[in-house]
């Protein structure tokens, strides 16, 4: 029998975002925009030695009701500065950002991402999102334009574009000949010209390539377009699949649309965003996640998650009660905007849930806290570091994206209590062993991959 | 009297168009450290702020200078966290960028750097530029000018968009945001419209600092209107009085307090140990450079004792001081052991740093940190 070799787990800690998941009335809880936070976690999971940072984006405030949300944490700065600034208090954590495909445009997002991979030695990333609502578009310029069906093939020719730019200058291009007052190699930058349906790019880039040649590529989004551009484009997959059987199932799908795109197995890391909750022993640390489950979704956070559903107002209602007794709005319109989340009919839905709560004498809350749960790890940290390898090892995962619920601290004990545990086990680092987020990865160079004959001549 | 406000340009490898050449190759390649190092001096100098300029498009090989340049927001925010005291401004384009996107960025600069970022507003009227993005033709200097006054309406919006104290964390309703205290912009422009509010709240000094450089007549009006700080090209006193006095001229007809404008004129400088050492730099810079080096504006060669007679003299009729150093690795010491001590001796300068540690730009400019816009007075 040959045994596989033990694969390498990627581990990256995501920076609290702005929902539910975030417990803000716990008193442990910081402030999710000073600097100090983000230094904080980024600090801890360098010397953790995990793989990256990850800050999540979303271009307008939530809506509920035609009104701001204002039950989860709101506000939180811009990607790309808080990654440079992390740059600077950090020497091999990888700085993953999340920016949009459709609000930017090619040159200066391109620009960004060189610059950032420059200012960082080689650690940036992109995790490409492809959000197009009009409601997000009233922010920009273009306004609220794309069709849904063709947010994915704007990203792809955005991404084809950057490519470009980012190719456009040789690794060695800054070698300055004071004597000749040539600063850049003469020949070394190369004007691109590209005319396509989205994008009409011209002339000599003005940025640098960085050291990873291309950051490393994330996709968030799990359609089957989203999917299939992931496997032909990604170097990462972040994805919500993080429960061991529909892990299994998407790895095994996504490896399939990976080979039909004719690339190597591996070359695409697949990354669930997860929860941990750790205590020294199974029963405390469920007694702890049941305490958080509770503490992110208070009464109101029910009844407004409820009327997401029910399309319709129902503040009257005791978070404590029983189920709403009136029918859903189904021709309402989404009375949430902002996140992603739809329910084409809800009847069957609030059929379903009748059924749950009347079976188990659930409250509104009961069951809200039911249906949002999304699982996670919970237990003593060798159970929890068991279940992280056990995921990687028989491919549910390459690893996971570790999601804390409080700012700024919410991971320490992880990072503290289990990491060490997968490094024992041989599964983890326990140093880095270079210097660029693609080292960490073990993803190979783009110009390895596109032109190999070129690296060996 | 009111000491004078100093700016240090540390753009590429000095102002000289030559002064890459006179370095070392390897330091030119770690850029980032090269300008981490600059800064480090700069705060030594005790200069209120470093600005960092930014291109969208490339310099043409034929001009013979630094060529590349990094987003200058990022590297502002990549230089805040090993910085202290002194603000850090940066160029961003109004005309092919996203108003939005800019705003929050600005903030964030802010946000990072405690209260230290600010805003030197650009503005693209290269073909190369409008090539670059492919969305708009190219735009003449009056169009520009204007689109960059409507960009920075609605940023200057957008950073007032949520009140000081919107975040109220309010456990016993649930409530994390006042949402009474979050507000739309509304803006609907001739050219783009954006709904807001930021998706970042206010930052350190609520409002940056925000910079023009007056260059053509219809920049002047710009400046008037938005400018906390102007920059000025004068090379003769009667000059820059005069540009003075049409900024401050404009900045009344926008309906605001002439006195609420810090003008600086923009000062070159080629330092020697004295005047003989001084010229033999600049004739070396001009000999590598093919040309005798001409700036638009005030150019100093010499050492630093008359350099601070110079600014004693240009002190009355100014409020301060863009200093660019001709080369960064040369002068930038030179300010910083001599000229901004001596400054300092006489009253010219600001206290040094240690005294206005977590001081905010604003502080440092003289500028009071304004209420939102959008707050019920
Ligand atoms: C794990 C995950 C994280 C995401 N994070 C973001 C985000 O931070 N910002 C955003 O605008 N969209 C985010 N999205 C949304 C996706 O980019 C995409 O727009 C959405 O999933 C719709 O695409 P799809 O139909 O392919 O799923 C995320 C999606 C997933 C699955």
């Amino acid at each position: 029998m040959t045994t596989k070799p033990r694969k390498q787990i990627h581990l990256g800690v995501h920076f609290p975002g702005v929902n539910n998941t975030t417990v803000w009335t716990d008193p442990r809880s910081g402030s999710q925009i000073d600097f100090d936070s983000f230094e904080h976690l980024a600090r801890r999971a360098e010397e953790s030695k995990l793989d990256f940072f990850f800050l999540a984006e979303g271009l307008r405030l939530r809506e509920h009701k035609g009104l701001i949300h204002d039950l989860d944490v709101v506000g939180r700065p811009d990607t790309l500065p808080v990654l440079a600034a992390v740059a600077a208090v950090t020497q091999h954590l990888g700085l993953a950002g999340t920016i949009n495909t459709t609000f930017n445009e090619p040159w200066e997002i391109a620009r960004q991402f060189a610059s950032l991979d420059v200012l960082s030695g080689g650690r940036a990333a992109w995790n490409l999102v492809t959000s197009s609502d009009a409601f997000t578009g009233e922010n920009f310029r273009r306004g609220g334009f794309l069709p849904y069906a063709e947010r994915y093939e704007r990203a792809a020719e955005l991404v084809a574009v950057a490519r470009e730019l980012w190719d456009s200058w040789d690794d060695d291009a800054v070698s300055p000949d004071p004597v000749a007052g040539a600063y850049l190699r003469p020949g070394s930058v190369r004007r691109i010209d590209h005319v396509g349906k989205h994008f009409q790019v011209r002339g000599e880039f003005p940025t640098p390539r960085g050291p990873q040649g291309h950051p490393v590529l994330f996709q968030a989004g799990d359609s089957p377009d989203g999917r299939d551009f992931a496997a032909a484009t990604a170097d990462v997959i972040f994805s919500l699949h993080s429960s061991f059987d529909d892990g299994r199932t998407f790895y095994d799908d996504v490896q399939a649309r990976l080979a039909a795109a004719g690339r190597e197995p591996g070359s695409l890391k697949i990354l669930p965003a997860t929860t941990v909750v750790i205590g020294d022993t199974e029963a405390e640390a469920a007694e702890l996640a049941r305490h958080i489950r509770s503490q992110q979704v208070p009464g109101a956070t029910a009844i407004a998650f409820l009327e997401q559903v029910w399309g319709r107002d129902l503040t009257s209602y005791d978070p404590e009660g029983p189920l709403p007794d009136v029918e859903p709005d189904f021709d309402g319109a989404d009375i949430t905007r902002g996140r992603a989340r739809h329910f084409k009919d809800p009847r069957p839905v609030v059929a379903a849930w009748r059924e749950q709560a009347a079976a188990n004498g659930w409250s509104i809350r009961d069951l809200v806290i039911a249906v949002t749960s999304r699982g996670g790890f919970v237990g003593t940290p060798n159970h929890v570091a068991d279940e992280i390898d056990r995921h990687v090892q028989e491919d549910a995962s390459d690893g996971f994206i570790l999601v804390p619920h409080l700012t700024p601290g919410g991971l320490d004990d992880v990072l503290d209590r289990v990491v060490p545990l997968l490094v024992e086990r041989g599964s983890f680092r326990a140093e880095y062993s270079g210097p660029t987020l693609r080292d960490h990865l073990g993803l190979a160079h783009p110009d390895a991959v596109r032109r190999p004959a070129a690296l060996a001549g | 009297m009111t000491h004078l406000h100093l700016a240090v340009d540390l753009t590429g490898s000095g102002a000289h168009p030559a002064a890459w050449r006179t370095l070392d190759p390897e330091q030119l390649r770690s850029a980032v450290a090269t300008l981490a190092a600059h800064l480090d001096t700069s705060v030594r100098a005790g200069f209120d702020l470093a600005l960092l300029d930014d291109s969208l498009t490339l310099a043409p090989a034929a001009d013979h200078t630094v060529r590349g340049s990094l987003d200058a927001v990022l590297v502002a925010s990549r230089l805040a966290p090993v910085s202290s005291g002194i603000g850090l401004v940066a160029t961003v384009d109004t005309t092919h960028t996203e108003p939005f996107h800019v705003a929050k960025a600005l903030q964030t600069l802010d946000h990072v750097s405690s209260g230290r970022g600010g805003w030197q507003v650009a503005w693209s009227t290269t073909p190369a530029g409008a090539a670059a993005f492919g969305r708009k033709d190219v735009q003449d200097e009056a169009d520009a000018v204007d689109e960059a006054r409507e960009v920075v309406g609605v940023v200057r919006d957008l950073w007032d968009s949520w009140e000081d104290d919107a975040e109220i964390r309010d456990a016993a309703t649930s409530r994390f945001v006042d949402r009474d205290k979050l507000h739309y912009v509304d803006h609907v422009g001739e050219r783009f419209t954006v709904k807001g509010p930021s998706i970042t709240p206010r930052s350190p000094q609520g409002q940056l600092p925000v910079v023009v450089r007056v260059g053509s007549p219809e920049s002047v009006g710009l400046a008037g209107r938005v400018a906390d700080v102007v920059r000025i090209e004068a090379r003769g006193v009667d000059r820059a009085a005069e540009l003075v006095a049409r900024v401050r001229t404009a900045a009344a007809e926008a309906g605001r307090d002439p006195q609420d404008v810090r003008v600086l004129v923009d000062l070159v400088v080629v330092l020697g140990a004295d005047d003989g050492a001084a010229r033999a730099r600049r004739g070396l810079l001009d000999g590598l450079a093919g040309s005798a080096f001409a700036p638009a504006t005030l150019l100093h060669v010499g050492d630093a004792a008359s350099l601070v007679e110079l600014v004693a003299r240009w002190a009355p009729v100014v409020d301060g001081f863009t200093v660019r150093p001709a080369s960064l690795r040369a002068d930038l010491p030179l300010l910083a052991d001599q000229v901004l001590p001596a400054l300092r001796a006489v009253g010219l300068a600001a206290d040094a740093y240690p005294v206005r540690t977590g001081s905010t730009l604003r502080d440092s400019l003289g500028l009071p940190r304004p209420a939102s816009r959008y707050a019920a007075v």
